[in-house]
């Protein structure tokens, strides 16, 4: 059972994540996007960490993504338009995908032997306490360092906007 | 395992089939109440009292031609309604309606599923609703409708903030995610609900929920994503049929979500206003009654002729209502019900009443007011409550 969702919602991250790129037009690619999230974010829950994938779907889909789509429609973006690939991308293109899932693979198998391999409802560290009390305690230096760039990033906002305004 | 699933369908069912009721019969409820705000009896022909009027309703908009416009982008425009309705219907399935029972044997509770994080689950859904009206706007290849969902996703961002914000402080309060623990850690009667109960009491926390909840519904007087005086009808205006039957839909759907998350966070869900022994399960006995004796009063006293024969039997019927709520066996799970439905169906009915009290804002107001007053009452609520719990713990 776990086995046969995991594999569904796999597949629609990849497909989804394929989308995007695939995708001439910029909400299409947009919404791909969401779909991603959106599966990420079961995967999560089947492992046993809830608190993630809601927060996943919250911060996400929900916030990150909605301000994208917001963006392209008051811009009024069009499809791309497509001129054809240079030759040169016909030619190295599927060698370098090929290489590159190659060192992809290799690598994630040799970060994580046999042993390691997650279980459906192993991560018993999930709920809301615990990652709450985890970024206050043993994390709670990047938390901060984290908390203060997000707080730069706002000043910046507001300064640029402000100079816009005179 | 298999009687989990035959518990669970069957619970669905009975969820599902009287939530979609409940949709179809708010709308007459809303248009009775804003006719009598305004003086006039409203629909009055289909039926006893425009009874039947929602079925009438349902049947129109479905033998609607179905028409969707050549210049839209078919995909998202198919998938945008759809998408609406879907998500308004899904955060009812963590929703508690009462305590665990005993069907035939069977120990159930009144709720489809209690997830350890069900606060957080309504609010992604909620948060993801909003595509489902920018998509359909986007989606339209409409000045009118584009105008409209830009407007309606600037809201839904702006006021999810303070949304967020006033459910975080009754939280801190009951220290818990799970809706049905929020709702245990109230019992007792109104003085420990979280609107009321010390160390802090949130009922500020309260009122910034319901407006945030009014725009996030896009519900009057924050209605700017269909104000028909500037944009024809806003995000829905190349829908028809069930198309725009299901925009209409989600939006109750919607209105019923907020208002179960109001109760079950601040006013205490299924729990009774005082306790039982002080005889707050004589309540609707008394209520029911007090109905069924003045239905029975005006049938002696009749202005027309055939209320001789309707009011004595609308009066029998109330007495009758009255009579099963004083059975024990039916008590344990029906007051809990009694309690959450009157809970929710008030406010449902300030939804109601303040739509036909107050003028729509102008757009500049509406995102002056969240960012400049509510958003910044929300932040100092929620920080005196933290300062307060901690101190007291």
């Amino acid at each position: 059972m776990d086995v046969v969702i995991f594999l569904i919602f796999a597949i629609i991250a990849v497909a989804c994540a394929i989308n995007v790129v695939v995708q001439t037009h910029p909400i299409s690619s947009a919404i791909s996007l969401v779909g991603v999230m959106g599966s990420l974010a079961v995967i999560y829950l089947l492992l046993g960490a809830e608190f993630i994938a809601a927060a996943q779907v919250i911060v996400y889909a929900g916030a990150i993504m909605v301000l994208f789509v917001f963006v392209i429609m008051l811009l009024n973006a069009g499809a791309e338009a497509t001129k054809g690939r240079a030759p040169m991308a016909h030619l190295l293109g599927p060698p370098l995908l090929a290489a590159f899932l190659g060192i992809l693979a290799f690598v994630v198998r040799r970060l994580f032997p046999r042993e390691y391999t997650a279980h459906f409802g192993g991560f018993t560290h999930g709920t809301a306490k615990d990652v709450g009390r985890a970024l206050f305690t043993t994390y709670l230096l990047p938390f901060e360092a984290a908390s203060v760039l997000i707080l730069i990033a706002i000043i910046g906002a507001v300064v640029l906007a402000r100079k816009e305004m005179d | 395992m298999d009687s989990f699933i035959v518990i669970s369908v069957v619970k669905a069912v009975v969820v599902f089939g009287a939530l979609l009721t409940a949709l179809a019969y708010l709308q007459w409820v809303e248009r009775k109440v804003i006719a009598h705000i305004q003086v006039r009896p409203g629909p009055y022909r289909v039926g006893p009292h425009g009874l039947l009027q929602p079925v009438a309703d349902i049947v129109k908009l479905i033998t609607k031609e179905d028409l969707s416009p050549p210049f839209v982008n078919k995909t998202l425009y198919l998938a945008a309604p759809f998408l609406a309705m879907t998500l308004a219907l899904m955060s009812i399935c963590v929703i508690p309606f009462g305590p665990a029972i005993r069907v035939g044997g069977v120990q159930t509770w009144m709720q489809l599923t209690d997830l350890n994080i069900g606060v957080l689950f309504v609010l992604a859904v909620s948060s993801i609703g909003v595509y489902g009206i920018a998509l359909a706007g986007w989606s339209s290849n409409n000045k009118y409708a584009l105008l409209g969902s830009l407007r309606s996703s600037a809201q839904m961002i702006s006021y999810e903030l303070p949304l967020s914000l006033a459910i975080a402080s009754p939280l801190l309060l009951s220290n818990t995610l799970s809706l049905r623990l929020l709702v245990d850690s109230q019992a007792g009667g109104a003085w420990r609900w979280n609107a009321l109960r010390g160390p802090f009491p949130q009922i500020f926390a309260f009122v910034i929920f319901l407006i945030a909840a009014f725009a996030e519904c896009n519900r009057v007087p924050f209605d700017l994503p269909e104000a028909e005086n500037e944009l024809v009808a806003g995000f829905h205006t190349e829908y028809s049929s069930m198309k725009f039957a299901s925009f209409f839909m989600s939006e109750y759907a919607n209105m019923i979500t907020v208002s179960c998350m109001a109760t079950l966070l601040f006013l205490g869900g299924w729990d009774a206003p005082w306790p039982a022994r002080y005889g707050s399960s004589l309540v609707p006995t008394v209520l029911l009654a007090g109905a069924g004796l003045m239905a029975l009063y005006h049938g002696i006293h009749p202005w027309r002729r055939r209320d001789r024969y309707s009011l004595p039997a609308a009066g029998a019927v109330f007495l009758l209502a009255a009579a099963v709520f004083l059975l024990p066996a039916v008590q344990s799970w029906l007051m809990p019900l009694f309690w959450f439905g009157a809970k929710v169906g008030s406010i449902l009915f300030a939804f109601m009443w303040v739509r036909g009290t107050l003028p729509r804002l102008r757009y500049d107001q509406l995102m002056g007011f969240a960012w400049k007053y509510l958003f910044p009452a929300a932040m100092l609520n929620l920080l005196l409550t933290g300062f307060l719990v901690a101190w007291g713990s």
